[in-house]
């Protein structure tokens, strides 16, 4: 059933409707897998991380999405496997987290915050414009697999509003026409650069880094966005700073005798 | 008198490559982990309770008291967990931190770890800031060659080891017993309290959690003493904090302050509101913290402060709004983010958040019954303080507190939309874009079928 968002009559009800629409299943008529013994090799080495083996299994999930490109059905058998689980439980795990694709995603993976701060300041438009520009929804992939769209909640990069994210790397300060030139870059496969971060690389690559495997990026990019430093950058000029440290006084002295 | 602005976990963000270890200690960098290891794990949390540091993610508790909670003849491993599940919507305080200096928070790490006694610490990160991550990966492995962590750090010892754990999109594991689950491997969902962290946390063993900034601010605690800490901050909110002043103003930005300055004082250093705009509202904390409105941009923003204006001081983040913005859409869009984030184990707020999007987007579209403001809050009632975790409360906040300031905006809500009241264009930075005709066309059935596709690339995501 389906409830109408616009009635003119009060709320209807819900029931049998799933509160949770996006949280589908995994996609078991798709097997197809690429996890081998590499994989299996790779898991065993994050749960070796942590004093007890299920904790990793976040991570190991972000490692099937960077092999698979999504959560495959051979990728829960492997965590269920590593880790002396069921299948079951890795799958209930897996359809919790938002970052978990049942659904093959983009080369990829744009978002478009929405959350009420950067919808009131644009984000609304930019989102509308991505689905334009990309001729798919949010929650789909292009058909050539080139991109995929999500609708995202705050990433904590309010004060770049408004903001996207490609492969988790923040585009701060988003304009239409920056938002264009981003997509057509991403689409054309040209080279792109996070705002404050690195040169964008896949989707699959960034999931790789999730689960703890470096990919020796760190030292790209800046040590700050201009709005990080707007505090700071007033405090200098100006002359602010924190107080010095006080003088000891005689009891301070006294205890560090003792 | 401290001045204005008192950069101290942001005094190093402009330096050139300040993540690298190497400029870290240039700047003095481990010189607290030092003093911290000659001195016993009591002396060390004795300091920091001296000090008055309070929880900088939302709660204010004391943190030397938190630490004091962890039982010392308990025979099971104690664990660190630092909160970097920075979510709250309108935060954005701890990713600009961890991005510059990832080298405050894992020397934070290692003295807080030790004064709890403490070997195995996590440093638990949202999944959705990559190059965040990176960083912070870089900077553990930096601080284990230097022998900071490990086996017998500096010849104390003591050893720790440290692991930099990724989430995967959940805002409740910002909660820190939902954040204990998610670190076990499951659901992030919370947990019924007591027992409380300190007693049974991860693994059911003694553990503290402790937002990001809170754990930074130990270093140059220790390394400058409780005294100079004291002299920033005001009567029972000591110390600097970081203050992100985000939204509708001239400049948005971080602002490192001692504890108590005020919105007016910050919207003068950021320009102000944006040209030819008054402020309408603003939230001091982030979205779980009832708004508050001009009346109140005079208040001191230390816990005190916030907490006598009717709300909390909670994340420090000052999302401002203009007169453009329309209360209803805002306020919808903050509990669509509740609704959407709700991990679905409390009925109340399952189900509560789910009605009050419906009864929000009745309001935003002019077709609320009339009356049903009252309804509205009689749901809230029935929603705050009946869940296991805060997450519904901070739904119910903003709504009431939404409805206390601008109930008339709501009532408008029975005839009108809120688009015809505040043209949402106004608000934004930039007018919609229209589509050129060259683009692709859309399959006209928005989101259906996305979840029923089996094959191929062009099915849905999630």
């Amino acid at each position: 059933m389906s409830v109408d968002q616009n009635s003119a009559h009060g709320p209807v009800g819900h029931e049998f409707e799933s509160h949770f629409p996006e949280s589908g299943a995994v996609d078991y008529s798709d097997q197809s897998t690429n996890i081998g013994e590499t994989t299996l090799e790779e898991m065993r080495q994050i749960a070796e991380r942590y004093p007890q083996p299920r904790s990793a299994l976040l991570p190991m999930l972000h490692l099937v999405q960077s092999v698979d490109g999504r959560i495959s059905p051979a990728g829960i058998e492997a965590c269920a496997e590593v880790l002396g689980i069921t299948p079951a439980q890795v799958s209930g795990v897996a359809t919790f987290y938002t970052m978990y694709k049942r659904r093959p995603a983009g080369r990829h993976h744009v978002g478009v915050c929405t959350t009420a701060l950067c919808a009131v300041m644009g984000g609304d438009y930019l989102l509308e414009q991505a689905e334009q520009r990309l001729g798919i929804h949010e929650g789909e992939t292009t058909p050539d697999g080139a991109v995929s769209l999500e609708r995202i909640e705050c990433n904590a990069a309010c004060d770049f509003a408004p903001v996207m994210m490609v492969n988790w790397e923040f585009m701060d300060n988003m304009t239409p026409e920056k938002a264009d030139a981003l997509l057509d870059d991403l689409v054309a496969g040209r080279e792109v650069h996070s705002t404050r971060g690195a040169t964008i690389t896949s989707w699959r690559e960034a999931e790789r880094v999730l689960a703890g495997f470096p990919d020796g990026r760190a030292d790209e990019g800046p040590t700050a966005g201009p709005a990080s430093l707007l505090g700071l950058d007033i405090a200098r000029e100006r002359g602010w700073k924190a107080p010095d440290v006080p003088p000891k006084t005689a009891t301070d002295e006294a205890e560090e005798q003792k | 008198m401290t001045d204005v602005l008192t950069p101290v976990l942001s005094a190093n963000w402009a330096d050139e490559r300040a993540w690298k270890i190497t400029n870290y200690e240039r700047r003095g960098g481990y010189a607290g982990l030092r003093k911290a290891l000659q001195q016993s794990p009591a002396d060390v949390t004795a300091l920091v309770k001296d000090s008055g540091l309070r929880g900088r993610g939302g709660a204010g508790f004391p943190t030397g008291m938190k630490w004091g909670f962890v039982p010392k003849d308990n025979p099971n491993p104690k664990y660190l967990i630092v909160n970097a599940d920075e979510s709250e919507p309108g935060t954005c305080k701890d990713m600009p931190l961890l991005l510059a200096s990832p080298h405050t928070l894992v020397e934070g790490v290692i003295i807080s770890a030790y004064a709890i006694g403490c070997r195995y610490a996590f440093i638990y990160v949202r999944g959705e800031v990559l190059h965040v991550i990176r960083r912070l990966q870089q900077a553990v492995r930096e601080a284990y060659s230097a022998g900071y962590i490990g086996k017998n750090i500096l010849g104390s010892g003591y050893d720790l080891e440290v692991v930099v754990h990724a989430g995967a999109g959940a805002y409740i594991c910002g909660e820190e017993t939902a954040l204990l689950d998610s670190l076990e491997g499951r659901r992030g969902q919370p947990r019924l309290r007591p027992p409380f962290p300190a007693v049974a946390g991860l693994y059911a063993c003694p553990t503290v959690v402790n937002n990001v900034e809170t754990i930074a601010s130990v270093p140059q605690i220790v390394d400058k003493g409780a005294a100079w800490y004291q002299t920033m901050g005001t009567e029972k909110s000591k110390g600097s904090t970081i203050y992100s002043l985000s939204g509708h103003v001239a400049r948005p930005g971080q602002f490192d302050a001692p504890l108590g300055i005020t919105l007016r004082e910050l919207l003068e250093l950021s320009g102000g509101v944006r040209e030819g705009h008054q402020l309408k509202f603003w939230t001091p904390g982030g979205s779980s913290t009832p708004i508050l409105t001009a009346e109140h941009l005079d208040i001191p923003l230390d816990y005190e402060g916030a907490a006598a204006a009717g709300s909390m001081l909670g994340t420090k983040a000052l999302q401002i709004f203009d007169d453009t913005t329309s209360i209803v859409r805002t306020t919808l869009r903050f509990v669509e983010f509740y609704k959407h984030e709700s991990c679905g184990k409390c009925t109340p707020c399952r189900e509560g958040s789910w009605w009050l999007v419906q009864m929000l987007k009745k309001f935003e579209a002019g077709e609320a019954e009339e009356g049903s403001v009252d309804t509205m809050l009689d749901v809230c009632e029935n929603i705050g303080g009946r869940s296991f975790c805060a997450l519904a409360d901070g739904a119910v906040a903003c709504v009431t507190s939404a409805v206390k300031h601008f109930r008339e905006e709501f009532e408008q809500g029975y005839h009108t939309p809120a688009w015809e009241l505040f043209p949402y264009e106004r608000s934004a930075l930039f007018p919609p874009r229209t589509a050129p005709a060259e683009y692709p066309e859309r399959d006209s059935n928005p989101g259906q079928g996305a979840l029923e596709q089996t094959t191929g690339s062009e099915g849905g995501l999630a």
